[in-house]
């Protein structure tokens, strides 16, 4: 197996910005993030008091303050915890802060205004480059590396065919990820392949999926449900025209999406689609022996533990 | 104009009995630039004739995007489709018809959504306000 992934030493210990998202729909991504840190040997500590980013609703009222909301939580990473790295699990939570990130380095009214309200609130001031974010798929890889991956597996996934989803906010739009796109060894805005290379290495076949960074109409799933239904049932589909039993997830709000509007889409269209959704957590959790229930598979709406039976995981 | 429907059946037939069509890929392609059409029309905008990196499909792409900054997600999917209609060109695999016309088959819900909801796509990948 290549691997070109440059370990880094500084991942041991991250600030963890779990997010609303993970304390509620998303929790089993939460549960199964924590017990996969435990068995890595990798330490999570949860910002001190942290608070909502604003999701995508907050700069529908006003863009400063989503971004002061996002700023807020990386100041107390860094001024308050002394912690240089803020991990986010959640796309919508990693996409605000980078998009915060991005205003403050390029944006002297950003700059300005944030300043304002930090000195209002009695906050230090965040600056740029103060910290850095990433997701738990930079996390992972940087961290632990694929070849580490393949040496910790107890149970490979071998015969699991895995369609990797992405979702928009991991790699859209593009200038709001300036470390994307940089060669070898970097991510891929086109063309994801961290979550690919993470589950490859811990022994299942990944499928080759043309809708991994495709719309799934998550933020108009309310307004619009049936485009929603809709997006999601063509997700689905694909997948499972690649031969996929599994969709693997590395965001709450896909992840709810998808199991949802698989039900959706079965209850109001009659079209039923095989396969089941799990985050890249929980199957890197099976595969290095955790149980199932310690990975909150239980909580999930789509119900994979017949799949993993048969496929000898549990 | 061809109407969603029209296209969206072209599409269905395509993925399912690609052996209909002398040059199923080619199908595809003007699958996609007809949903750009619609798109343009629905604008008032004559759509160009005029190709993108040799793509017609990107072209009419480049000019939706001039007035709709939520784009970024229909750029991936435009892409995509050439990708896969290119791999087609390489190796004939029915396979990569599948996977063209499924991606063809998003293209044109997201298009279609857009048409009914014109917000979709603008607040979230294109992390932009929908009110400003």
């Amino acid at each position: 197996m290549s691997d070109s992934t440059h370990l880094r030493d500084d991942l041991d210990t991250v600030a963890y910005y779990p997010g609303c998202a993970l304390e509620g729909s998303g929790h089993a991504y939460n549960r199964s993030t924590k017990r996969l840190a435990r068995k890595l040997g990798l330490k999570l500590v949860e910002i001190d008091n942290w608070n909502c980013c604003g999701a995508m609703e907050v700069k529908n009222i006003d863009p400063d303050i989503q971004n002061y909301l996002s700023v807020r939580n990386m100041s107390i990473a860094k001024h308050k915890m002394g912690l240089d790295v803020v991990m986010a699990p959640c796309n919508g939570c990693y996409h605000n802060l980078k998009k915060a990130e991005h205003d403050v380095t390029h944006r002297e009214d950003t700059r300005e205004t944030l300043k304002k309200m930090a000195e209002k609130t009695g906050q230090p001031e965040y600056k740029s480059g103060d910290v850095e974010t990433i997701h738990a798929l930079d996390w992972i890889k940087h961290a632990i590396g694929e070849k580490n991956i393949t040496g910790k597996v107890k149970k490979s996934l071998a015969g699991l065919k895995i369609a990797n989803y992405y979702g928009c906010m991991y790699t859209r739009p593009r200038h709001i990820f300036p470390e994307k796109d940089q060669g070898e060894g970097s991510e891929s805005t086109s063309k994801p392949h961290f979550m690919d290379d993470l589950l490859r290495a811990a022994g299942a076949e990944i499928v080759d999926f043309p809708l991994k960074t495709a719309c799934c109409g998550g933020a108009h799933t309310l307004s619009d449900c049936d485009t929603s239904t809709q997006l999601v049932l063509n997700i689905l589909q694909a997948a499972e025209a690649c031969g996929a039993d599994v969709i693997a997830t590395e965001c709450p709000t896909c992840h709810s999406g998808l199991e949802m509007h698989q039900v959706r889409a079965e209850e109001t269209l009659n079209i039923k689609t095989q396969p089941v959704m799990l985050y890249f957590t929980q199957l890197l959790g099976l595969a290095f022996g955790i149980s199932p229930r310690q990975l909150g598979i239980h909580e999930n709406i789509s119900q994979s533990m017949g799949l993993l039976r048969q496929k000898g995981l549990v | 104009m061809t109407s969603f429907s029209d296209i969206e059946q072209t599409i269905a037939l395509a993925r399912e009995r690609p052996q209909e069509f002398s040059d199923p890929a080619d199908q595809l392609m003007q699958a996609g630039e007809l949903i750009l059409e619609n798109w343009l029309t629905a604008h008032d905008l004559e759509p160009t004739d005029e190709k993108r990196e040799g793509f017609r499909l990107l072209a009419l792409h480049r000019q939706g995007a001039r007035h709709e900054t939520s784009f970024h997600a229909c750029r991936e999917t435009c892409r995509e489709l050439i990708y896969q209609l290119n791999l087609y060109q390489v190796n004939k695999d029915p396979q990569q018809i599948v996977m063209a016309a499924m991606v063809a088959m998003h293209l044109l819900l997201f298009i279609r959504g857009k048409m009914e909801i014109q917000e979709l796509g603008e607040f979230c990948c294109n992390s932009r306000s929908a009110t400003t």
